[in-house]
């Protein structure tokens, strides 16, 4: 659900400047520019934000055993989340998995990109060649191809193998975030480390990865969604465990709690929240600056 | 390594000393064969045109390149082996290089973090003082000009107090007045506590004013080296001749010797040079002269041994420039001579199109070792185009201020 809400933000975002953006257009046949674009992209949105405004709006519904019809307001389903059976435990699972695997993924996939553009070794352009097939695998293949890898080898499926797998597809992201930024390094900033008495592991935690922390933290948050969002190969993998997307598809057959819509809304409103924060602090900050 | 960073401040400055240093870079040979030695405590200018390995020279020093052969010794201790951060060397960079994460006192106060100085603030608030930036100390490096960026990498650098300071053009970015005063700064930094200092520039002024010793570099070697006043007054090669200021050079077979000097055969006329200011004495030499050492006269000079006469030619280009005026004489089988004339008159001197002489002292003569292919005259590769422009933005620079 967070890619869908990107995607929603993105469409936004190119929504609004879009009518002003269309000089050219508006020159030949101002009807087109005048209303057909903003008529367009009105309903472009609500298409979008309905499924979310819909996810949210019947989190506070008064359900029974399904949660289809509206049935009045309450807060009942907010309060007493973990009261519908499995809905906080797929929870607890899908933020561990999401936590561990995107930790790993991180730390990793951060190395591999130093190492990708900072050395010259054999097989470099092949590995940057390689990182890129779990990107473009479909997801059915990866997770049938990792399922029937861990039979062979004989691991229980579980927790870890669902860890494995999100670190598997997560380390690609990473690396393609952060190698960008680490290409854009002025090797000279870490030069003058050194030339001002700083001994390598200083220079990097000083200096280098300072500067690496918004493409790594890009990247985490990356991860993160992914995994949290991971159905297909968390489906291939999870054995008896259950993560939050699993659950939701397991028990759209007999009918979704609203408790689930409740964890969606959630998570919807953190990353809104999330997104908002930053960007008034960021504007907070250049306001303070340019005040010194 | 501890004893180096670990320590305070360098109590004085340490020698350099390059032996047989070379730098190749795939396919490249930046630097061949470089023995250099600048001796403790002094000023020493490294000059040259763009891409002929001065930042390459410093990298080496510095321990951020290692040589392909040879070795660098600083203060007698033999740091070829050593990292960068071992070695009591600091730099200001030519593209600045300052942490764009880090305030601007911290930018300058991480040299002094990093060897645990007690006072670390108080010493960068002293540095950025002197460079007068200290109001902006709580200010990231973006928000800096250039000009200010380059105080602040030359603060960042200085307040460490290396036995050896390495500058890559540290006042390129600075307005004639700020430079001067930079220079200023820096000369007296560099005077108080004895610091070596090793400097590169393009800008021949800044060298000559500035350092005891100036090298010219070209080509990934050292043309000459020596104090400023005797490159200027001696230039041994063509190269020299016409980097450091412009030069007249003239290539002819030598036609007579005496016991102290030289006669050349330019074009019909005999030049005589002191032999003890010409580096070689038989066969085709080339000779110079510096512009404003030549005398200008509308009539053929009286036959003298103390002066070299050539002429007549015809004045093709006359520039008023203040102080001086500068004339282009067109002599016939010798070509294009410059002349920088005193305004001391108020007289119309000479103008377009009038013949005239022009004629110089023996004593003011110099003989190169370069052979004539070498020494065509006025090698007009980018040398000359860049000394024209430090030319036009110092005018430029003069302008604005009166
Ligand atoms: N990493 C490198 N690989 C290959 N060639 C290099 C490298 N670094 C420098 N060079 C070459 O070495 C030569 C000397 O470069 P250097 O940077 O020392 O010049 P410079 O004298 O400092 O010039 P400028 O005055 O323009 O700064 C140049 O021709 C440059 O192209
Ligand atoms: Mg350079």
């Amino acid at each position: 659900m967070s890619t869908q809400e990107a995607a929603a933000l993105a469409t936004a975002g190119n929504a609004v400047e879009t009518p002003a953006g269309s000089g050219r257009g508006r020159k030949r046949d101002s009807n087109f520019g005048g209303w057909i674009l903003p008529v367009y992209t009105a309903v472009a949105l609500l298409f979008l934000l309905i499924p979310i405004a819909y996810t949210f709006v019947f989190s506070f519904n008064r359900s029974l055993k399904s949660n289809i019809s509206w049935r009045g307001f309450t807060f009942d389903n907010w309060t007493g989340v973990c009261k519908a059976q499995g809905v906080c435990e797929a929870v607890g699972n899908s933020l561990l998995v999401g936590v561990i695997a995107t930790f790993l993924a991180t730390v990793l996939g951060t190395m591999i990109a130093l190492a990708l553009v900072r050395y010259r070794f054999r097989f470099r352009s092949a590995i940057s060649l390689l990182l890129f097939l779990p990107m473009a695998t479909p997801e059915v293949v990866l997770g049938a191809g990792l399922a029937a890898e861990f039979l062979t080898a004989g691991v229980q499926k579980g927790l870890v193998t669902i860890i494995l797998a999100h670190t598997m597809f997560c380390i690609s992201f990473v690396v393609v975030t952060v190698k960008a930024r680490v290409a854009s390094l002025d090797p000279a900033l870490e030069e003058a480390g050194r030339d001002l008495y700083g001994s390598p592991g200083q220079v990097f935690w000083r200096i280098t990865f300072p500067l690496l922390v918004p493409g790594i933290v890009s990247a985490a948050l990356l991860s993160f969604s992914l995994s949290f969002d991971d159905f297909i190969i968390t489906n291939f993998n999870s054995g008896a465990e259950t993560t939050f997307p699993k659950f939701v598809y397991i028990a759209a057959a007999r009918g979704i709690p609203a408790e689930a819509n409740v964890v969606a809304s959630a998570v919807f409103v953190l990353a809104l929240v999330v997104v908002i924060v930053s960007q008034v602090s960021a504007a907070a900050r250049r306001r303070r600056l340019a005040a010194t | 390594m501890a004893a180096m960073t670990g320590s305070a401040f360098a109590e004085a400055g340490a020698d350099l000393k390059l032996v047989g240093v070379q730098k190749r870079f795939p396919g490249f040979t930046a630097i061949e064969n470089l023995d250099l030695t600048i001796p403790a405590g002094s000023f020493f200018a490294l000059l040259g045109p763009s891409g002929c390995g001065k930042t390459t020279t410093l990298r080496l020093v510095a321990g951020l390149e290692e040589v392909s052969a040879g070795r660098i010794l600083i203060g007698g201790k033999d740091v070829t082996a050593t990292k960068a951060y071992q070695r009591p060397v600091n730099t200001v960079f030519q593209s600045y290089a300052l942490f764009p994460h880090l305030s601007i006192l911290e930018n300058v106060a991480f040299g002094l973090r990093r060897r645990k100085m007690t006072d670390a603030l108080t010493r960068a608030h002293e540095a950025l003082n002197l460079v007068e930036l200290d109001h902006l100390s709580a200010r990231k490096p973006a928000q800096l000009s250039g000009g200010q960026q380059q105080r602040v990498a030359l603060a960042r650098a200085v307040v460490n107090r290396p036995a050896l300071l390495l500058l890559d053009e540290p006042l390129g970015a600075l307005d004639l007045k700020l430079r001067r005063q930079m220079q200023l700064e820096l000369k007296s930094i560099q005077g108080e506590v004895g610091l070596t200092f090793l400097h590169v520039t393009h800008d021949q002024e800044e060298a000559m004013t500035m350092a005891d010793t100036v090298a010219v570099m070209n080509k990934g070697r050292i043309e000459q080296m020596g104090a400023p006043a005797i490159l200027y007054e001696l230039p041994r090669t063509a190269f020299v001749a016409n980097f450091l200021g412009q030069s007249n050079l003239f290539s002819g077979l030598v036609a007579g010797e005496t016991s102290n000097s030289i006669a050349v055969d330019i074009a019909g006329s005999r030049i005589v040079v002191p032999k003890s200011r010409a580096q070689r004495h038989g066969g085709e030499v080339t000779i110079g002269v510096r512009p404003e050492k030549l005398i200008l006269t509308r009539t053929a000079p009286n036959a003298n041994s103390a002066l070299n006469s050539l002429g007549p030619g015809r004045i093709t280009d006359v520039s008023f420039s203040g102080v001086s005026t500068q004339f282009s004489v067109e002599i016939p089988s010798v070509g294009a001579v410059v002349v920088f004339a005193q305004n001391l008159q108020a007289s119309p001197m000479a103008s377009v199109g009038d013949a005239v002489w022009v004629s110089w002292n023996v004593e003011h003569g110099f003989g190169l070792e370069d052979d004539e292919r070498s020494a065509a005259r006025f090698s007009a590769d980018e040398s000359t185009a860049m000394i024209a422009a430090h030319r036009k933005d110092a005018l430029l620079a003069e302008l604005e201020d009166s």
